[in-house]
Protein backbone atom coordinates (compact mmCIF):
# COMPACT_ATOMS: atom_id res chain seq x y z
CA UNK A 1 0.00 0.00 0.00
CA UNK A 2 2.71 2.55 1.25
CA UNK A 3 4.83 1.40 -2.21
CA UNK A 4 1.80 2.02 -4.55
CA UNK A 5 1.24 5.16 -2.73
CA UNK A 6 5.19 6.27 -2.96
CA UNK A 7 4.93 5.22 -6.98
CA UNK A 8 1.45 6.61 -7.50
CA UNK A 9 2.41 9.11 -9.84
CA UNK A 10 5.16 7.01 -11.74
CA UNK A 11 1.71 4.03 -11.67
CA UNK A 12 -0.28 6.39 -13.61
CA UNK A 13 2.22 7.52 -16.18
CA UNK A 14 2.76 3.63 -16.89
CA UNK A 15 -0.58 2.85 -17.27
CA UNK A 16 -1.51 6.30 -19.52
CA UNK A 17 1.40 5.15 -21.94
CA UNK A 18 0.11 1.65 -22.11
CA UNK A 19 -2.75 2.71 -24.31
CA UNK A 20 0.00 4.51 -27.06
CA UNK A 21 1.73 2.56 -29.87
CA UNK A 22 5.15 1.48 -28.81
CA UNK A 23 7.03 3.78 -31.53
CA UNK A 24 5.69 7.02 -30.05
CA UNK A 25 5.88 6.01 -26.18
CA UNK A 26 9.70 7.26 -25.23
CA UNK A 27 8.24 10.62 -26.94
CA UNK A 28 5.16 10.60 -25.13
CA UNK A 29 6.76 9.75 -21.77
CA UNK A 30 8.75 12.63 -21.87
CA UNK A 31 6.06 15.14 -22.68
CA UNK A 32 3.91 13.65 -20.31
CA UNK A 33 6.56 14.75 -17.66
CA UNK A 34 7.33 17.95 -19.12
CA UNK A 35 3.83 18.80 -18.31
CA UNK A 36 3.38 17.35 -15.22
CA UNK A 37 6.98 19.58 -14.34
CA UNK A 38 5.55 22.66 -15.46
CA UNK A 39 1.91 22.22 -14.02
CA UNK A 40 3.60 21.70 -10.69
CA UNK A 41 5.73 24.14 -10.29
CA UNK A 42 3.89 26.91 -11.89
CA UNK A 43 1.03 26.41 -9.61
CA UNK A 44 3.81 26.14 -7.11
CA UNK A 45 4.88 29.69 -8.45
CA UNK A 46 1.10 31.05 -7.36
CA UNK A 47 1.01 29.63 -4.21
CA UNK A 48 4.31 31.16 -3.56
CA UNK A 49 3.15 34.65 -4.68
CA UNK A 50 0.37 34.11 -2.17
CA UNK A 51 2.81 33.19 0.77
CA UNK A 52 4.70 35.83 0.57
CA UNK A 53 2.52 38.28 0.84
CA UNK A 54 0.82 37.19 3.22
CA UNK A 55 4.09 36.38 5.19
CA UNK A 56 5.52 39.94 4.26
CA UNK A 57 2.01 41.27 5.50
CA UNK A 58 2.89 39.27 8.86
CA UNK A 59 6.05 40.53 9.53
CA UNK A 60 4.97 44.52 8.82
CA UNK A 61 2.21 44.62 10.70
CA UNK A 62 -0.36 44.43 8.12
CA UNK A 63 -3.03 41.97 6.68
CA UNK A 64 -1.91 41.25 3.36
CA UNK A 65 -4.14 40.32 0.08
CA UNK A 66 -7.27 39.42 2.02
CA UNK A 67 -10.13 40.53 -1.07
CA UNK A 68 -10.29 37.60 -3.76
CA UNK A 69 -11.41 34.32 -2.17
CA UNK A 70 -11.01 32.83 1.48
CA UNK A 71 -8.04 34.52 3.63
CA UNK A 72 -7.27 36.39 -0.43
CA UNK A 73 -6.35 32.48 -1.59
CA UNK A 74 -7.47 33.30 -5.29
CA UNK A 75 -5.36 36.22 -5.58
CA UNK A 76 -2.80 34.54 -7.52
CA UNK A 77 -5.76 33.83 -9.99
CA UNK A 78 -6.80 37.56 -9.71
CA UNK A 79 -3.13 38.82 -10.48
CA UNK A 80 -2.69 36.27 -13.93
CA UNK A 81 -5.90 37.83 -15.11
CA UNK A 82 -4.65 41.34 -14.66
CA UNK A 83 -1.53 40.81 -16.10
CA UNK A 84 -2.81 38.95 -19.42
CA UNK A 85 -5.08 41.87 -20.04
CA UNK A 86 -2.65 44.42 -19.72
CA UNK A 87 -1.62 46.21 -22.71
CA UNK A 88 1.51 45.42 -23.80
CA UNK A 89 3.57 48.23 -24.10
CA UNK A 90 7.47 48.03 -26.24
CA UNK A 91 9.67 51.31 -25.72
CA UNK A 92 9.66 53.16 -28.82
CA UNK A 93 13.69 52.58 -28.87
CA UNK A 94 13.51 48.98 -27.53
CA UNK A 95 15.23 46.29 -30.01
CA UNK A 96 12.31 44.57 -30.87
CA UNK A 97 13.37 41.43 -31.91
CA UNK A 98 15.87 40.79 -28.33
CA UNK A 99 12.99 42.37 -26.12
CA UNK A 100 10.78 39.61 -26.93
CA UNK A 101 13.11 36.88 -26.79
CA UNK A 102 14.30 38.00 -22.91
CA UNK A 103 11.46 36.99 -21.42
CA UNK A 104 11.00 33.78 -23.40
CA UNK A 105 14.99 32.37 -22.72
CA UNK A 106 14.38 33.54 -19.01
CA UNK A 107 11.41 31.30 -18.55
CA UNK A 108 12.84 28.99 -20.92
CA UNK A 109 16.41 28.87 -19.49
CA UNK A 110 14.64 28.38 -15.46
CA UNK A 111 12.77 25.64 -16.38
CA UNK A 112 15.60 23.57 -17.96
CA UNK A 113 17.13 22.88 -14.64
CA UNK A 114 14.39 20.55 -13.50
CA UNK A 115 15.15 18.29 -15.44
CA UNK A 116 17.82 16.73 -13.34
CA UNK A 117 16.12 16.61 -9.84
CA UNK A 118 14.84 13.80 -8.63
CA UNK A 119 11.31 14.77 -7.10
CA UNK A 120 10.58 11.32 -5.27
CA UNK A 121 11.94 8.03 -5.29
CA UNK A 122 11.94 6.89 -9.43
CA UNK A 123 10.74 10.40 -10.13
CA UNK A 124 13.15 12.45 -12.24
CA UNK A 125 13.02 13.30 -16.17
CA UNK A 126 16.59 12.07 -16.81
CA UNK A 127 18.94 10.40 -14.98
CA UNK A 128 22.22 12.00 -16.05
CA UNK A 129 25.70 11.01 -15.50
CA UNK A 130 26.81 14.74 -15.44
CA UNK A 131 23.57 16.18 -14.01
CA UNK A 132 24.57 18.63 -11.55
CA UNK A 133 26.91 19.79 -14.26
CA UNK A 134 23.77 20.18 -16.59
CA UNK A 135 21.85 22.26 -13.49
CA UNK A 136 24.76 24.82 -13.36
CA UNK A 137 24.75 25.02 -17.48
CA UNK A 138 21.62 25.79 -18.09
CA UNK A 139 21.71 28.22 -14.96
CA UNK A 140 24.37 30.34 -16.76
CA UNK A 141 21.57 30.96 -19.40
CA UNK A 142 19.44 32.98 -17.23
CA UNK A 143 22.55 35.66 -17.16
CA UNK A 144 22.47 35.98 -20.88
CA UNK A 145 18.80 36.77 -20.46
CA UNK A 146 18.88 39.28 -17.98
CA UNK A 147 21.29 40.80 -20.08
CA UNK A 148 19.09 40.72 -22.97
CA UNK A 149 16.05 42.39 -21.48
CA UNK A 150 18.52 45.01 -20.38
CA UNK A 151 20.01 46.04 -23.02
CA UNK A 152 17.21 45.50 -25.50
CA UNK A 153 14.89 48.14 -23.25
CA UNK A 154 17.15 50.85 -23.95
CA UNK A 155 16.57 52.49 -21.26
CA UNK A 156 19.33 53.45 -18.22
CA UNK A 157 17.64 51.76 -15.15
CA UNK A 158 17.47 48.38 -17.02
CA UNK A 159 20.95 48.60 -18.65
CA UNK A 160 22.45 49.49 -15.09
CA UNK A 161 20.01 46.75 -13.50
CA UNK A 162 21.43 44.01 -15.91
CA UNK A 163 24.80 44.75 -15.24
CA UNK A 164 24.44 44.59 -11.24
CA UNK A 165 22.48 41.83 -11.68
CA UNK A 166 25.37 40.13 -14.26
CA UNK A 167 28.12 40.88 -11.87
CA UNK A 168 26.48 39.44 -9.26
CA UNK A 169 25.44 36.23 -10.64
CA UNK A 170 28.87 35.70 -11.61
CA UNK A 171 30.29 36.76 -8.74
CA UNK A 172 28.12 33.89 -6.37
CA UNK A 173 28.53 31.04 -9.27
CA UNK A 174 31.83 30.87 -8.10
CA UNK A 175 30.68 30.02 -4.59
CA UNK A 176 27.58 28.52 -5.71
CA UNK A 177 29.27 25.76 -7.81
CA UNK A 178 32.78 25.39 -4.90
CA UNK A 179 30.28 25.15 -2.24
CA UNK A 180 28.33 21.88 -3.88
CA UNK A 181 31.83 20.39 -5.33
CA UNK A 182 32.31 18.75 -1.96
CA UNK A 183 28.91 16.51 -2.11
CA UNK A 184 30.34 15.70 -5.58
CA UNK A 185 33.78 15.01 -3.61
CA UNK A 186 31.88 12.85 -0.70
CA UNK A 187 29.44 10.55 -3.56
CA UNK A 188 31.74 10.30 -6.13
CA UNK A 189 29.38 10.96 -8.42
CA UNK A 190 27.60 13.90 -10.80
CA UNK A 191 24.16 12.27 -10.85
CA UNK A 192 21.82 13.89 -8.93
CA UNK A 193 20.10 10.40 -7.91
CA UNK A 194 23.30 8.86 -7.31
CA UNK A 195 24.12 11.80 -4.59
CA UNK A 196 20.11 10.97 -3.32
CA UNK A 197 20.81 7.52 -2.68
CA UNK A 198 23.61 8.05 -1.14
CA UNK A 199 21.90 10.31 1.38
CA UNK A 200 18.49 7.72 2.05
CA UNK A 201 19.82 5.74 4.19
CA UNK A 202 19.75 5.72 7.74
CA UNK A 203 22.28 4.25 11.50
CA UNK A 204 19.19 3.89 13.86
CA UNK A 205 16.64 6.23 13.55
CA UNK A 206 19.00 9.08 11.88
CA UNK A 207 19.06 9.74 8.15
CA UNK A 208 22.86 10.36 6.40
CA UNK A 209 22.21 13.53 5.00
CA UNK A 210 24.67 15.54 4.28
CA UNK A 211 23.69 18.63 6.25
CA UNK A 212 24.40 16.71 9.53
CA UNK A 213 27.94 16.69 8.77
CA UNK A 214 30.80 19.61 9.39
CA UNK A 215 31.68 19.79 5.91
CA UNK A 216 28.00 19.61 4.76
CA UNK A 217 26.90 22.09 7.44
CA UNK A 218 29.04 25.04 6.15
CA UNK A 219 28.64 23.92 2.45
CA UNK A 220 24.45 23.92 2.90
CA UNK A 221 24.87 27.47 4.61
CA UNK A 222 27.62 29.06 1.44
CA UNK A 223 25.25 27.14 -1.19
CA UNK A 224 22.01 29.50 0.48
CA UNK A 225 23.61 32.28 0.51
CA UNK A 226 25.14 31.93 -2.90
CA UNK A 227 21.22 30.85 -4.26
CA UNK A 228 20.04 34.08 -2.52
CA UNK A 229 22.08 36.32 -4.53
CA UNK A 230 22.03 34.21 -7.37
CA UNK A 231 18.12 34.40 -7.51
CA UNK A 232 18.15 38.07 -6.91
CA UNK A 233 16.64 38.09 -3.68
CA UNK A 234 16.79 40.32 -0.94
CA UNK A 235 19.67 41.02 1.03
CA UNK A 236 21.01 41.16 -2.46
CA UNK A 237 18.61 42.55 -4.53
CA UNK A 238 20.25 45.31 -6.04
CA UNK A 239 19.61 44.50 -9.50
CA UNK A 240 15.89 45.12 -9.17
CA UNK A 241 16.70 47.40 -5.64
CA UNK A 242 13.08 49.35 -6.15
CA UNK A 243 14.02 52.63 -4.19
CA UNK A 244 17.44 52.84 -6.43
CA UNK A 245 16.36 51.66 -9.81
CA UNK A 246 12.78 50.58 -9.95
CA UNK A 247 12.76 47.29 -10.97
CA UNK A 248 16.12 46.81 -12.74
CA UNK A 249 16.45 44.80 -15.88
CA UNK A 250 12.63 44.48 -16.12
CA UNK A 251 11.59 47.97 -15.62
CA UNK A 252 10.16 48.89 -19.26
CA UNK A 253 8.22 45.38 -19.82
CA UNK A 254 3.97 45.41 -18.88
CA UNK A 255 1.32 42.83 -18.99
CA UNK A 256 2.15 39.41 -19.09
CA UNK A 257 5.86 39.47 -20.22
CA UNK A 258 6.42 41.34 -16.20
CA UNK A 259 4.50 38.29 -15.13
CA UNK A 260 6.88 36.05 -16.90
CA UNK A 261 9.90 37.99 -15.59
CA UNK A 262 8.37 36.94 -12.27
CA UNK A 263 7.86 33.49 -13.27
CA UNK A 264 11.15 33.04 -13.97
CA UNK A 265 12.99 34.80 -11.02
CA UNK A 266 10.99 32.54 -9.20
CA UNK A 267 11.06 29.06 -10.74
CA UNK A 268 14.94 29.47 -11.21
CA UNK A 269 14.75 29.72 -6.72
CA UNK A 270 12.75 26.90 -6.50
CA UNK A 271 15.47 25.30 -8.99
CA UNK A 272 18.43 26.22 -6.47
CA UNK A 273 16.42 25.66 -3.58
CA UNK A 274 15.97 21.67 -4.73
CA UNK A 275 19.16 21.45 -5.77
CA UNK A 276 20.08 22.66 -2.24
CA UNK A 277 17.60 19.68 -0.93
CA UNK A 278 19.43 16.86 -3.62
CA UNK A 279 22.79 18.08 -2.62
CA UNK A 280 22.64 18.94 1.41
CA UNK A 281 18.89 17.58 2.70
CA UNK A 282 18.58 14.28 1.36
CA UNK A 283 16.38 14.96 -1.01
CA UNK A 284 13.17 13.28 -1.18
CA UNK A 285 14.18 11.34 1.40
CA UNK A 286 12.57 10.93 5.34
CA UNK A 287 14.36 12.88 8.78
CA UNK A 288 13.65 9.91 10.58
CA UNK A 289 13.69 6.01 9.49
CA UNK A 290 9.97 5.61 10.97
CA UNK A 291 8.25 7.93 8.54
CA UNK A 292 9.49 6.29 5.82
CA UNK A 293 6.04 5.26 4.51
CA UNK A 294 5.13 8.74 4.12
CA UNK A 295 5.47 9.22 0.43
CA UNK A 296 9.08 10.28 -0.78
CA UNK A 297 7.61 13.24 -3.09
CA UNK A 298 5.66 15.17 -0.19
CA UNK A 299 9.10 14.84 1.72
CA UNK A 300 10.50 16.65 -1.15
CA UNK A 301 7.51 19.49 -1.46
CA UNK A 302 7.70 19.46 2.21
CA UNK A 303 11.43 20.76 2.18
CA UNK A 304 11.30 22.81 -0.35
CA UNK A 305 8.14 24.71 1.01
CA UNK A 306 10.04 25.13 4.69
CA UNK A 307 13.46 26.60 1.99
CA UNK A 308 10.68 28.99 0.73
CA UNK A 309 9.56 30.00 4.05
CA UNK A 310 13.02 30.93 5.36
CA UNK A 311 13.46 32.78 1.85
CA UNK A 312 10.57 35.21 2.63
CA UNK A 313 11.47 35.22 6.13
CA UNK A 314 15.02 36.43 5.67
CA UNK A 315 13.51 39.00 2.88
CA UNK A 316 11.57 40.17 5.75
CA UNK A 317 14.44 41.20 7.95
CA UNK A 318 17.45 41.85 6.74
CA UNK A 319 18.09 45.35 4.72
CA UNK A 320 19.52 45.33 1.37
CA UNK A 321 23.28 45.38 1.32
CA UNK A 322 25.80 47.91 -0.51
CA UNK A 323 27.09 46.78 -4.19
CA UNK A 324 30.39 46.82 -2.50
CA UNK A 325 29.25 45.07 0.37
CA UNK A 326 28.20 42.79 -1.83
CA UNK A 327 31.41 41.85 -3.87
CA UNK A 328 33.32 41.93 -0.83
CA UNK A 329 31.33 39.29 0.90
CA UNK A 330 31.38 37.00 -2.10
CA UNK A 331 35.20 37.13 -2.91
CA UNK A 332 36.68 37.94 0.41
CA UNK A 333 34.49 35.65 2.50
CA UNK A 334 32.58 33.16 0.81
CA UNK A 335 35.30 31.95 -1.42
CA UNK A 336 38.04 31.33 0.98
CA UNK A 337 35.43 29.51 3.10
CA UNK A 338 34.36 27.50 0.32
CA UNK A 339 38.48 26.54 -0.74
CA UNK A 340 38.75 25.97 3.44
CA UNK A 341 35.31 23.91 3.16
CA UNK A 342 36.80 21.68 0.20
CA UNK A 343 40.06 20.84 2.35
CA UNK A 344 37.77 19.70 4.77
CA UNK A 345 35.38 17.41 2.91
CA UNK A 346 39.01 16.27 1.58
CA UNK A 347 40.00 15.49 5.03
CA UNK A 348 37.22 13.80 5.91
CA UNK A 349 37.40 11.56 3.09
CA UNK A 350 40.71 10.23 4.04
CA UNK A 351 40.31 10.08 8.06
CA UNK A 352 39.55 6.61 9.09
CA UNK A 353 35.78 6.66 9.96
CA UNK A 354 34.79 7.26 13.26
CA UNK A 355 34.23 10.16 16.19
CA UNK A 356 37.80 11.45 15.34
CA UNK A 357 37.07 13.16 12.10
CA UNK A 358 34.01 14.95 13.55
CA UNK A 359 35.67 17.35 15.84
CA UNK A 360 38.67 17.70 13.01
CA UNK A 361 36.67 18.67 10.27
CA UNK A 362 34.80 21.01 12.60
CA UNK A 363 37.47 22.59 13.74
CA UNK A 364 38.67 23.10 10.03
CA UNK A 365 36.08 24.86 9.16
CA UNK A 366 34.83 26.69 12.31
CA UNK A 367 38.48 28.55 13.21
CA UNK A 368 38.80 29.83 9.52
CA UNK A 369 35.43 30.96 9.94
CA UNK A 370 35.80 32.78 13.44
CA UNK A 371 39.63 34.39 12.07
CA UNK A 372 38.24 35.26 8.56
CA UNK A 373 35.05 37.30 10.52
CA UNK A 374 37.24 38.83 13.13
CA UNK A 375 40.07 39.47 10.19
CA UNK A 376 37.43 41.49 8.33
CA UNK A 377 35.70 42.88 10.89
CA UNK A 378 39.30 44.64 11.98
CA UNK A 379 40.20 45.55 8.43
CA UNK A 380 37.37 47.73 7.97
CA UNK A 381 38.10 51.40 8.80
CA UNK A 382 35.98 54.21 8.69
CA UNK A 383 36.64 57.01 6.38
CA UNK A 384 35.01 59.68 3.93
CA UNK A 385 34.10 57.43 0.88
CA UNK A 386 34.86 58.46 -2.46
CA UNK A 387 32.86 57.69 -5.71
CA UNK A 388 35.19 57.16 -8.20
CA UNK A 389 32.74 58.37 -10.69
CA UNK A 390 30.99 60.90 -9.78
CA UNK A 391 33.73 63.67 -8.69
CA UNK B 1 23.92 11.97 -41.92
CA UNK B 2 21.39 12.18 -39.08
CA UNK B 3 18.24 14.13 -39.30
CA UNK B 4 18.66 15.99 -35.76
CA UNK B 5 22.44 16.32 -36.92
CA UNK B 6 21.74 18.26 -40.16
CA UNK B 7 19.23 20.37 -37.95
CA UNK B 8 22.26 21.26 -35.36
CA UNK B 9 24.43 21.99 -38.04
CA UNK B 10 22.04 24.32 -39.88
CA UNK B 11 21.22 26.06 -36.32
CA UNK B 12 25.25 26.16 -35.51
CA UNK B 13 26.12 27.36 -39.26
CA UNK B 14 22.78 29.66 -39.41
CA UNK B 15 24.57 31.35 -35.60
CA UNK B 16 27.93 31.88 -37.05
CA UNK B 17 26.84 33.50 -40.50
CA UNK B 18 24.53 35.58 -38.84
CA UNK B 19 27.67 36.62 -36.37
CA UNK B 20 29.70 37.85 -38.76
CA UNK B 21 26.67 38.78 -40.99
CA UNK B 22 24.64 41.04 -38.62
CA UNK B 23 25.66 45.30 -37.99
CA UNK B 24 25.25 45.49 -34.95
CA UNK B 25 27.89 43.93 -32.16
CA UNK B 26 25.35 43.29 -29.62
CA UNK B 27 23.17 40.91 -32.33
CA UNK B 28 26.13 39.65 -33.48
CA UNK B 29 27.34 37.97 -29.99
CA UNK B 30 23.98 36.74 -29.81
CA UNK B 31 24.05 35.29 -32.81
CA UNK B 32 27.31 34.09 -31.70
CA UNK B 33 26.13 32.25 -28.75
CA UNK B 34 23.56 30.38 -30.86
CA UNK B 35 26.30 29.06 -32.44
CA UNK B 36 27.98 28.01 -29.62
CA UNK B 37 24.81 26.31 -28.00
CA UNK B 38 24.57 24.57 -31.38
CA UNK B 39 27.90 23.10 -30.91
CA UNK B 40 27.25 22.13 -27.78
CA UNK B 41 24.27 20.51 -28.67
CA UNK B 42 26.50 18.43 -31.07
CA UNK B 43 28.75 17.59 -28.52
CA UNK B 44 25.74 15.97 -26.82
CA UNK B 45 24.82 14.12 -30.05
CA UNK B 46 27.93 12.46 -29.97
CA UNK B 47 27.84 11.14 -26.40
CA UNK B 48 29.90 13.34 -24.54
CA UNK B 49 28.21 15.03 -21.87
CA UNK B 50 30.73 16.75 -20.11
CA UNK B 51 32.49 18.37 -22.94
CA UNK B 52 28.92 19.15 -24.16
CA UNK B 53 27.78 20.80 -20.65
CA UNK B 54 31.23 22.60 -20.21
CA UNK B 55 31.05 24.24 -23.29
CA UNK B 56 27.22 25.28 -22.15
CA UNK B 57 28.47 26.73 -19.27
CA UNK B 58 32.28 28.27 -20.54
CA UNK B 59 30.81 29.48 -23.47
CA UNK B 60 27.60 30.36 -23.60
CA UNK B 61 27.44 31.38 -19.95
CA UNK B 62 30.83 33.32 -19.72
CA UNK B 63 32.37 33.86 -22.96
CA UNK B 64 29.34 35.63 -24.61
CA UNK B 65 28.70 37.84 -20.71
CA UNK B 66 32.47 38.77 -21.24
CA UNK B 67 32.11 39.94 -25.11
CA UNK B 68 28.73 42.00 -24.15
CA UNK B 69 30.59 43.07 -21.23
CA UNK B 70 33.80 44.30 -23.31
CA UNK B 71 31.47 45.73 -25.85
CA UNK B 72 29.27 47.71 -23.34
CA UNK B 73 32.76 48.58 -22.02
CA UNK B 74 33.99 50.41 -25.03
CA UNK B 75 31.09 51.62 -27.06
CA UNK B 76 29.09 54.39 -25.81
CA UNK B 77 26.06 53.91 -27.89
CA UNK B 78 25.62 51.38 -30.26
CA UNK B 79 25.84 52.45 -33.49
CA UNK B 80 25.83 50.74 -36.99
CA UNK B 81 29.77 49.91 -38.36
CA UNK B 82 29.24 50.29 -42.31
CA UNK B 83 29.66 47.34 -44.53
CA UNK B 84 32.86 46.33 -45.53
CA UNK B 85 34.36 46.80 -48.58
CA UNK B 86 34.28 44.20 -51.47
CA UNK B 87 38.04 43.26 -51.61
CA UNK B 88 37.63 42.87 -47.23
CA UNK B 89 34.68 40.48 -48.21
CA UNK B 90 36.87 38.50 -51.12
CA UNK B 91 39.99 38.29 -48.73
CA UNK B 92 37.78 36.98 -45.77
CA UNK B 93 36.54 33.95 -48.10
CA UNK B 94 39.59 33.04 -49.21
CA UNK B 95 40.81 32.26 -46.02
CA UNK B 96 38.11 30.81 -44.75
CA UNK B 97 38.24 28.78 -47.86
CA UNK B 98 41.78 28.27 -46.81
CA UNK B 99 40.97 27.19 -43.41
CA UNK B 100 38.36 24.88 -44.32
CA UNK B 101 41.09 22.94 -47.01
CA UNK B 102 43.50 23.06 -44.52
CA UNK B 103 41.34 21.03 -41.91
CA UNK B 104 39.58 19.08 -44.45
CA UNK B 105 43.02 17.58 -45.24
CA UNK B 106 43.92 17.30 -42.29
CA UNK B 107 40.47 14.92 -41.49
CA UNK B 108 40.40 13.34 -44.64
CA UNK B 109 44.15 12.24 -44.81
CA UNK B 110 44.23 11.00 -41.08
CA UNK B 111 43.39 7.38 -41.92
CA UNK B 112 43.67 6.07 -38.75
CA UNK B 113 40.25 8.56 -37.13
CA UNK B 114 38.44 7.08 -40.29
CA UNK B 115 38.87 3.57 -40.00
CA UNK B 116 38.55 3.79 -35.85
CA UNK B 117 35.26 4.44 -36.88
CA UNK B 118 32.78 2.06 -36.11
CA UNK B 119 29.96 1.29 -38.38
CA UNK B 120 27.29 2.30 -36.01
CA UNK B 121 27.51 5.78 -34.75
CA UNK B 122 25.73 4.28 -31.15
CA UNK B 123 28.72 2.22 -30.80
CA UNK B 124 30.90 5.44 -30.04
CA UNK B 125 32.54 5.36 -27.00
CA UNK B 126 30.95 7.92 -24.57
CA UNK B 127 33.61 8.72 -21.83
CA UNK B 128 31.72 8.89 -18.53
CA UNK B 129 32.90 12.66 -16.40
CA UNK B 130 34.46 10.05 -14.26
CA UNK B 131 36.79 8.27 -16.54
CA UNK B 132 37.54 11.83 -17.44
CA UNK B 133 38.50 12.55 -13.98
CA UNK B 134 40.60 10.04 -13.78
CA UNK B 135 42.68 10.54 -16.91
CA UNK B 136 43.15 14.22 -15.93
CA UNK B 137 43.96 13.47 -12.00
CA UNK B 138 46.13 10.45 -13.06
CA UNK B 139 48.06 10.30 -16.18
CA UNK B 140 47.41 14.51 -17.28
CA UNK B 141 48.40 15.56 -13.91
CA UNK B 142 51.17 17.86 -14.25
CA UNK B 143 49.87 19.39 -17.97
CA UNK B 144 46.58 20.26 -15.96
CA UNK B 145 48.81 21.81 -13.37
CA UNK B 146 50.95 23.58 -15.46
CA UNK B 147 47.60 25.02 -17.21
CA UNK B 148 46.36 25.93 -13.84
CA UNK B 149 49.32 27.92 -12.42
CA UNK B 150 49.44 29.48 -15.93
CA UNK B 151 45.77 30.72 -15.98
CA UNK B 152 46.42 32.00 -12.01
CA UNK B 153 49.76 34.17 -13.22
CA UNK B 154 47.09 35.68 -16.14
CA UNK B 155 44.42 35.95 -13.51
CA UNK B 156 46.96 37.97 -10.92
CA UNK B 157 48.62 40.07 -14.20
CA UNK B 158 44.86 41.01 -14.84
CA UNK B 159 44.17 41.97 -11.41
CA UNK B 160 47.50 44.06 -11.14
CA UNK B 161 46.76 45.46 -14.73
CA UNK B 162 43.08 46.57 -13.67
CA UNK B 163 44.69 48.09 -10.06
CA UNK B 164 47.42 50.12 -11.43
CA UNK B 165 44.97 52.30 -13.68
CA UNK B 166 42.87 52.60 -11.23
CA UNK B 167 45.42 54.14 -9.09
CA UNK B 168 46.16 56.70 -11.76
CA UNK B 169 42.48 57.62 -12.02
CA UNK B 170 42.98 58.68 -8.61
Amino acid sequence: MTQTLDQIFVLAKHWLLGFLPAAIQPFCSALLSVVAIILVFATLFAITTWLERKGLGRMQNRLGPNRVGPCGLLQPLADGIKSLTKEDIVPAAADHAVHFMAPVLLVAASFLGYAVLPIGRNMVLTNLNAGVLYFFAVGSLMELAVFMAGWSSRSKYSLLGAMRAIAQMISYEVPLVLASIVVILHTGSLSTVAIVDRQAVYTGIWPHWFVFTPWGLAGFVLFMVAATAESNRSPFDLPEGESEIIAGYYIEYSGFKFALFFLGEYIGMFATSAMAITLFLGGWAAPFSFLTWVPSYLWFFAKLLAIISAFIWVRGTLPRLRMDQLMNLAWQFMLPMTLINLLAAGVWQFMPAGVARWPVCAAIVAVPFLLLARGLKQKRKFQLRTYRFSQ
Amino acid sequence: MTASFTILAAITVAGMAAAMGLRNAVHCVLALTVGFAGIAALYLQLGAQFVGFTQVLVYVGAVAILAVFAIMMTQSRPSATPAPRAPLWAAGGAVAAAVFAVLAWAIHSNALSVQALPPQPEAAPSATVQQIGDALMHRFVLPLEIVGLLLTAALIGAVVIAMGRREEMK
